[in-house]
């Protein structure tokens, strides 16, 4: 593949020191200058070389700490790099740690101008822009506000806007996804559609594998400073899921299991993919359900229709819910989005589950598969700060489709087929194999290029 | 025309026009290899020069001129705070000089001196003393975006360097009610100006550079600037100093410029620097440490500027 390269990292390196003791005072290296500052070193990143090209929407998965947002600033020029080169082909708009370089001083016209010049435009052009990017923030009546009045959700959307209308060649986003409401998420989602429409190059940096799934049209996977793997994005959930759960706990510094009961923490399935990465919760009983009788088994074509009933062990606030289906070889065949409870309840958005609560799952969906064995995950997360969910994804059923279809080997469609012969030649309409099948717009698609 | 070349203004043609054209071109299958822009190095964030050099005034003007328009905007007074603060100092120095000490008694034209020199180092001192905390509190910035570090202190001193003006203004008024006369000479504040700008921002750099790593620059600072300001002679005429003393003083690069100023503003038969140092060399020692922290300046900004944003 001879496309053009956008961004071209070699071999970079970066160390971080982090003191033992901090020294941040002159005074205790005045009074105590021979003692050695002890230093721990953390290896951010051990030489990792990759490429992105031209028009490509790249994505970057990875634990917290696996080096990903380091890589990002370190391609954004933000960070210097220990050894290695860098290189990029054109302008590059950075979107880190949720926004962009604000001062809080400031109005929202003087950080448009601002940030808009730091990423590349002139200042003239930054002010032609403003109207579209206050539009587009929504921000309408209060673009002569200091951005320090402003909630922390018109920050991200003014920040989004103006990396957004800054069009540049390239945009390396960092962990957008993971705050504002529903509305700001489908924008960003719809940006960067339009933007992949139009060729451009994207970088993005998440947690949310089904947005990987979705859009990218490769990722890597960084693994502790190491890239572990490049390429396909179904591949590249895969990965990330194997390395968050296969290292369960005890070698994942961030994971809180003291006293944790294991409960749901198996991990029988096939590929290996599903185990926990934090036990909020333990699965008490799932079952499939069909006119009002539990099924153990699904005949061909009955609807999906899935209850899965969870205990909760930790206390978890505002739990996030979601549904993986996954064929029996461990292919990732559906992903809903992640949901909340209702926020009904009397202490409106901070729903905090205390343990021993029940929680219940239903999934209903129009059954498409094929006869064969398929697995049940359901996912419970918690956003732990701004940037970190801790999920647990909990094996929940195992169950057979059963039937004779004429279709396979994963979907069971109705479809027609025909061959016709026609003496005159005519265009033929191009078939590609490969091509995945969209069944509802950005939320879900399955997969058949995996499975070969 | 490709897009990489759109990036780049082009008066003739709008943003809305760019970006279509921009998506037309793209939205072809195979893009021929001409229209790949050329691979540049990232090297990560540097002291001085990244980005292009319009860029980084224009950057700048902004952050100073937004900065000068957020310290006096919202308040009832506006600019003429600006003003009345070093004006009221003066009032009760020169009471105090003139009154009390008697120090500023003998010495033709004090009150005037003494406004001078206020304004002049109180513009040394604020602008310093802002650039110690500077790059931390410009965090956001400086963590999440690209660009010459040290446009955050030398913006603050731009700023600061603004409200001189203003203060300059005032203080010629005054000069000219106390019934100076202009003379050529006075055109010699624009050297002046320059030179204490050099040292302010050089002093600047240094400061903010070591800030991020050394929290306790600010408190340290503000025990070596009120030294200078006592080490200076900005309260007091220079000739009351005694030989010794006076000769160490003018290695001080801020006690020059306080007596020019004297000299060519004020009293024309006030001690210039040369005869209060005992000859040409200790003013030739004031311009080599003037020069030195320039250098020392650019060395430990430009160290320290790659990493700043990591020790935030």
């Amino acid at each position: 593949m001879n496309r053009p390269v956008a961004i071209q990292v070699e071999d970079v390196w970066k160390t971080f020191r982090v003191p033992e003791q901090r020294v941040d005072t002159l005074k205790e290296r005045v009074v105590r200058p021979f003692q050695r500052v002890s230093y721990r070193t953390f290896e951010a990143l051990k030489g990792v070389s990759f490429e992105v090209y031209d028009g490509e929407f790249f994505g970057i998965v990875g634990q917290n700490g696996s080096g990903k947002s380091t890589l990002l600033k370190i391609m954004a020029s933000i960070y210097k790099a220990d050894r290695g080169r860098v290189r990029v082909a054109g302008r590059v708009a950075p979107f880190i740690e949720l926004g962009v370089g604000f001062n809080p001083e400031f109005t929202a016209n003087e950080n448009i101008e601002i940030n808009g010049v730091l990423m590349g435009l002139t200042r003239r052009e930054a002010r032609a822009r403003a109207d579209r990017i206050i539009n587009f923030a929504e921000l309408g009546e209060f673009r002569d506000l200091k951005v320090k009045n402003y909630s922390s959700g018109m920050m991200v959307r003014l920040a989004f806007a103006i990396m957004v209308e800054a069009d540049a060649d390239i945009m390396l986003i960092d962990e957008v996804l993971a705050v504002g409401d529903a509305g700001f998420a489908q924008k960003c989602m719809d940006v960067f559609r339009a933007r992949k429409r139009a060729g451009r190059t994207v970088v993005l940096v998440t947690h949310d594998m089904m947005t990987v799934q979705a859009m990218c049209d490769r990722a890597l996977v960084l693994d502790r400073g190491e890239l572990v793997y490049i390429g396909d994005p179904d591949e590249a959930a895969r990965h990330y899921l194997r390395i968050n759960f296969q290292r369960e706990g005890s070698d994942a510094p961030e994971l809180s299991t003291d006293g944790a009961p294991p409960h749901g923490s198996s991990t029988e399935t096939a590929g290996g993919e599903i185990a926990v990465l934090r036990s909020h919760a333990s699965l008490v009983r799932a079952w499939l359900e069909r006119n009002g009788e539990v099924q153990r088994n699904l005949e061909l074509g009955d609807p999906i229709d899935a209850r899965v009933v969870l205990r909760i062990e930790t206390p978890i606030h505002d739990p996030m819910f979601g549904f993986q289906l996954f064929s029996d070889n461990g292919t990732l065949l559906l992903q809903t989005p992640r949901w909340r409870l209702p926020q009904d309840a009397p202490n409106q958005n901070s729903v905090t589950l205390t343990p021993g609560t029940h929680v219940t799952l239903a999934l209903r969906a129009p059954n498409v598969l094929a006869p064969g064995r398929y697995r049940l995950a359901a996912w419970i997360a918690e956003e732990l700060g701004r940037h970190e969910v801790a999920v647990q994804a909990i094996p929940a059923l195992s169950f057979v489709v059963f039937g004779i279809a004429p279709t396979g080997p994963l979907l069971h469609l109705d479809c027609s087929y025909s061959a016709t012969v026609d003496i005159t030649d005519t265009t033929p309409i191009p078939t590609d194999p490969r091509r995945s099948i969209e069944l509802s717009e950005g939320s879900a698609r399955i997969s058949e290029s995996t499975h070969e | 025309m490709n897009r990489y070349h759109i990036d780049y203004p082009d008066p003739s043609c709008a943003p809305e026009d760019r970006a279509d054209k921009s998506t037309a071109e793209r939205a072809g299958p195979d893009k021929t290899v001409a229209t790949t822009p050329s691979l540049r190095e990232v090297r990560g964030p540097t002291a001085f020069g990244s980005g292009g050099f319009s860029r980084a005034a224009e950057l700048l003007w902004m952050l100073a001129v937004y900065d000068f328009k957020k310290a006096y905007h919202g308040t009832v007074l506006g600019y003429v705070w600006s003003v009345m603060r070093p004006l009221l100092m003066f009032s009760v120095l020169v009471i105090v000089f003139t009154q009390v000490f008697r120090a500023g008694s003998g010495v033709p034209h004090y009150p005037v001196m003494l406004l001078l020199n206020i304004v002049l180092f109180n513009f040394f001192t604020e602008a310093t003393t802002m650039s110690v905390t500077s790059i931390v509190s410009q965090e956001s910035i400086v963590r999440k975006t690209e660009f010459p570090r040290a446009i955050i202190p030398v913006s603050v001193v731009l700023t600061t360097a603004f409200t001189l003006v203003f203060n300059m203004i005032v203080v010629l008024v005054f000069m000219l009610a106390w019934g100076l006369k202009p003379r050529l000479t006075w055109l010699g504040l624009i050297l002046i100006l320059l030179v204490l700008f050099w040292i302010t921002a050089c002093v600047s750099l240094i400061l903010a550079s070591l800030y991020p790593r050394f929290r306790d620059t600010a408190i340290i600072w503000s025990v070596i600037s009120t030294v200078l300001f006592y080490g200076t002679p900005v309260l007091y005429p220079a000739e009351i100093v005694p030989t010794p003393l006076a000769h160490f003083m003018q290695a001080n690069p801020l006690a020059p410029v306080i007596e020019m100023a004297r000299v060519w503003m004020i009293d024309p038969n006030a001690p210039t620097p040369v005869e209060l140092g005992g000859g040409a060399v200790s003013l030739m020692v004031s311009i080599g440490f003037t020069l030195l922290l320039g250098f020392v300046a650019v060395r430990v900004f430009t160290r320290e500027a790659p990493r700043i944003a990591e020790s935030l």
